[in-house]
């Protein structure tokens, strides 16, 4: 063990800024992370084991204890519990003996849930020993489990019908489909790898390159929609011998997988536009964070960044050309969702725990390591390419005055072709119902953007999704007439901000466990009309945090009351002001009465 | 001022009568007060029940029996307005330090094998009578169990504050909550 633990440390150079590397190769190795271990890494790096335990305790998927030399991770997003997730839950204890959130008595199984990993489009999903498993039923869930208890391998267990596309590469063989129901004209458009890097080793400075992104109008793609053109030139002004650039691959808002999709048809696309990004803003360091849910692709990607090498598309010389030095990284994350987050990110790629920073500085002026960092999503960085290889003019003739050029949404939900869509923006809700074979009259709401974005009624369902309409990052999450409003979308999604909620400010720390009570007391039926006046007054202390985490978490429940607002009076209608319904008082007694029944 | 005195109904439920003894700190004010107020059921005067429709109900400490959630519901019906006053009113206080424990261990604990019990109650009995309250689960704060309108926060709250409060409602005053008044240190 402790020749595995030096291994490691030995392997990343002692550098306590790769602590996140360090932890999950150990805890890859041996299962978890044990206190003796915590000592020897304390030891051997020459920090305080209280270090160590601050960044381990931060993130869900790094364990202190033994979790089963087979550990599930079942999916609670809201799509997996629309698609049977309860029976699938159920099928997994039955077949184990055991409840979710323990361990086999002889440490071979362990059952736990998880947020959104990012499968919405093949749910009920699970991650067993970081391979996903998707459209699981309880039949197969008790197959997996009998496999198990005959010893059979992970890769045994997942059998050989992988999915389409690169998830059958011989790297990845996962199980995932891609489901790309339409490729547009920009992000699933024709491709060769190195074409654009020819194109500006050849005839572009890297002034020239952001005035043509800048004319391009590229705004973000991970959700804050900021203008990417400007950013790079920001990077490049700022003060600093070394920058970094970050491609944000952290994809935790519930409900989209489009960028899971991206890395693994077009990881080349990607590499590329980071190399580009480091050219224009003089960066020779790249770093691909990866959330922990995509850590099956890892070796995979690493192999590709090899090919990339081998190709001179990175390393030294890029594309033949003096001084063009670059090469990409790849950092997982361990679970939160709060590290896509920019700032949070780059606390988790040094190491640290995953709380983002007070700004300013941005992470522009002083990021990662306080060096000059661009942090971008991993669509933004294939539309640059796109745009530096056909040019603004080109991709300005697609999309809208605020919103140029196409996005690429995560369709989910009910309706009968969930996946991915490239569309050119300007498209209406209505429009993408159509595409994905929802039928209108059998859809109560469209969540819109992730739990973070908004619940939309029928009545938005012409609303235009651009930036001076309804902006998005790309997800929606369809929702059937079928489906109990408040407590399978609404609670849902309480529970998910509560347990992502990083604890730093008091309002997000404090108010996602308040407001996911007052909806679990209004699902219950014990709900008053005051209860949902508060949840409406209350979210305004919610602008007070410090990250979009915060800022939003709320939104939930109020974008739902904004256009539900029937369904929660209806669920309040029946009970007192005066009395609390959720106290009863010969249950409040039980207890006391049983004590001496009992004698 | 008002023609017609407001009525007001205190009441100590599991609490130390400290809320109710700061009250009383108000000093010679009490004599401003009466001229403002009636006290109907309260310890103060010593009224059981209520004889009135009241307008403000003063709530000192939680919930620990099904008495005290008996009385609490009759404060509710019969007042306008309902103040929890104090800490265990609000949140529970100092009682609710059982709610971690299970009530039979502290029953035990209390009758049977604390130090100053252990050797007074040879038979090792735990009272239990129907005429006696009832111990609930847990201690519960006033709100979890009615609307509250208003908290005076404190342990116990100062009297400067309960009267600046008192007055402010009973007058339509705005209610002056200086820095003195409100700090807790
Ligand atoms: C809680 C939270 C989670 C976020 N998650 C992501 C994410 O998963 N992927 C992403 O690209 N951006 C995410 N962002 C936005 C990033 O902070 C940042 O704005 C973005 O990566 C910048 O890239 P862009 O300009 O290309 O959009 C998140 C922001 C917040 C507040
Ligand atoms: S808003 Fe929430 S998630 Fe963001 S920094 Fe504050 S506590 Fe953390
Ligand atoms: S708040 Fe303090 S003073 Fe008031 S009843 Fe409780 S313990 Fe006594
Ligand atoms: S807030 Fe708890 S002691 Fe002051």
């Amino acid at each position: 063990m402790g020749n595995t633990i030096n291994a490691v440390i030995k392997k990343y150079n002692g550098d306590e800024t790769r602590l996140m590397d360090i932890l999950l190769d150990i805890q890859t190795e041996l299962g978890y992370i044990s206190d003796w271990t915590i000592e020897q890494i304390s030891k051997a790096l020459d920090i305080p084991a209280v270090e160590i335990i601050q960044t381990l305790s931060f993130y869900h998927f790094f364990h202190r204890e033994p979790k089963g030399k087979y550990t599930i991770y079942l999916n609670d997003s809201v799509v997996s519990n629309f698609n049977g997730k309860d029976e699938v839950k159920k099928a997994f204890e039955e077949e184990a003996g055991i409840k979710f959130g323990q361990v086999t008595p002889d440490g071979l199984i362990g059952l736990f849930e998880t947020s959104c990993i990012g499968m919405s489009d093949q749910e009920p999903a699970a991650l067993i020993n970081e391979q996903p498993f998707p459209s699981l039923t309880p039949e197969k869930a008790k197959k997996i489990i009998r496999m198990m208890k005959d010893g059979k391998s992970i890769e045994d267990i997942k059998g050989n019908k992988y999915g389409e596309g690169n998830n059958s590469h011989y790297l990845m063989r996962s199980l995932v489909n891609n489901n790309i129901q339409e490729r547009g004209p920009v992000i699933f458009s024709d491709y060769t790898p190195g074409e654009a890097i020819k194109k500006i080793v050849k005839e572009l400075s890297s002034t020239d390159i952001i005035e043509e992104i800048k004319k391009s109008y590229l705004r973000g793609r991970g959700g804050a929609g900021f203008p990417t053109g400007l950013k790079w030139e920001i990077a490049r002004k700022a003060q600093g011998d070394i920058k970094y650039i970050f491609c944000n691959a952290d994809e935790g808002e519930p409900g989209t997988f489009k960028d899971r999709v991206i890395l693994t048809e077009l990881p080349k696309l990607v590499f590329e536009g980071m190399v580009i990004a480091g050219y224009a803003v003089g960066a020779k360091y790249g770093i691909l964070y990866l959330r922990n849910e995509y850590r099956y692709m890892r070796d995979y990607l690493e192999h590709v960044l090899q090919e990339m090498r081998d190709d001179g598309l990175l390393g030294k010389f890029i594309g033949g050309k003096k001084g063009f030095d670059f090469d990409i990284r790849i950092q997982c994350g361990a679970g939160a969702y709060v590290c896509g987050e920019e700032s949070a990110l780059i606390e988790s790629a040094e190491g640290k725990r995953g709380e983002p920073r007070d700004r300013p500085p941005f992470p522009v002026e002083s990021g990662y390591l306080n060096k000059p960092t661009v942090v971008n999503n991993v669509e933004t960085f294939c539309t640059a390419v796109k745009i530096i290889l056909y040019g603004s003019e080109w991709y300005n003739r697609m999309g809208t005055k605020e919103s140029r050029g196409t996005k690429v949404l995560s369709v989910s939900g009910d309706c009968e072709r969930p996946g991915i869509y490239e569309v050119e923006w300007g498209f209406s809700v209505n429009d993408i119902l159509r595409k994905a074979g929802a039928k209108t009259h059998e859809i109560l709401a469209v969540q819109v953007g992730g739990p973070s974005g908004s619940c939309i009624s029928e009545k938005e369902f012409g609303r235009v999704l651009a930036y001076e309409d309804l902006a998005t990052g790309g997800s929606l999450i369809i929702i059937g007439k079928k489906r109990n409003l408040i407590k399978d979308v609404v609670l849902n999604f309480q529970h998910f901000f509560m347990e992502e909620s990083c604890g730093s400010c008091v309002p997000c720390r404090v108010l996602t466990v308040v407001y996911k009570k007052i909806i679990e007391k209004i699902v219950r039926g014990e709900g008053k009309s005051s209860d949902i006046e508060n949840l409406q007054k209350w979210s305004v202390y919610m602008k007070n945090n410090r990250c979009g985490l915060g800022q939003t978490a709320t939104n939930p429940t109020i974008t739902a009351i904004k256009n539900f607002k029937y369904l929660f009076d209806e669920s309040v209608k029946n009970n007192s002001e005066s009395f609390n319904t959720s106290f009863n008082e010969d249950e409040a007694v039980k207890e006391y009465i049983e004590i001496f029944n009992k004698k | 001022m008002t023609k017609k005195k407001k009525i007001i109904a205190t009441a100590s439920l599991a609490g130390c009568f400290g809320c109710h003894m700061s009250f009383l700190d108000i000093d010679e004010r009490i004599l401003n007060l009466i001229e403002l107020v009636e006290f109907n059921k309260s310890p103060i005067n010593d009224i059981k029940k209520f004889t009135k429709h009241c307008d403000i109900g003063i709530i000192e400490g939680g919930c620990c029996n099904d008495e005290n959630v008996h009385v609490l519901k009759e404060f509710r019906k019969n007042c306008d307005i309902l103040i929890s006053l104090g800490e265990c009113a609000i949140m529970g206080g100092l009682p609710a330090m059982r709610n971690g424990i299970p009530l039979k261990e502290c029953l035990e604990e209390a009758y049977i094998n604390g130090p100053t019990v252990k050797d007074v109650n040879p038979q090792k009995i735990i009272p239990f009578d129907p005429d006696i309250p009832k111990i609930l689960n847990k201690v519960y704060p006033c709100h979890e169990i009615v609307k509250i309108d208003y908290f005076l926060p404190g342990c116990p709250p100062r009297a400067d504050l309960i009267w600046n409060a008192l007055y402010a409602l009973v007058t339509g005053n705005e209610l002056l909550i200086p820095y003195e008044v409100f700090k807790y240190d």
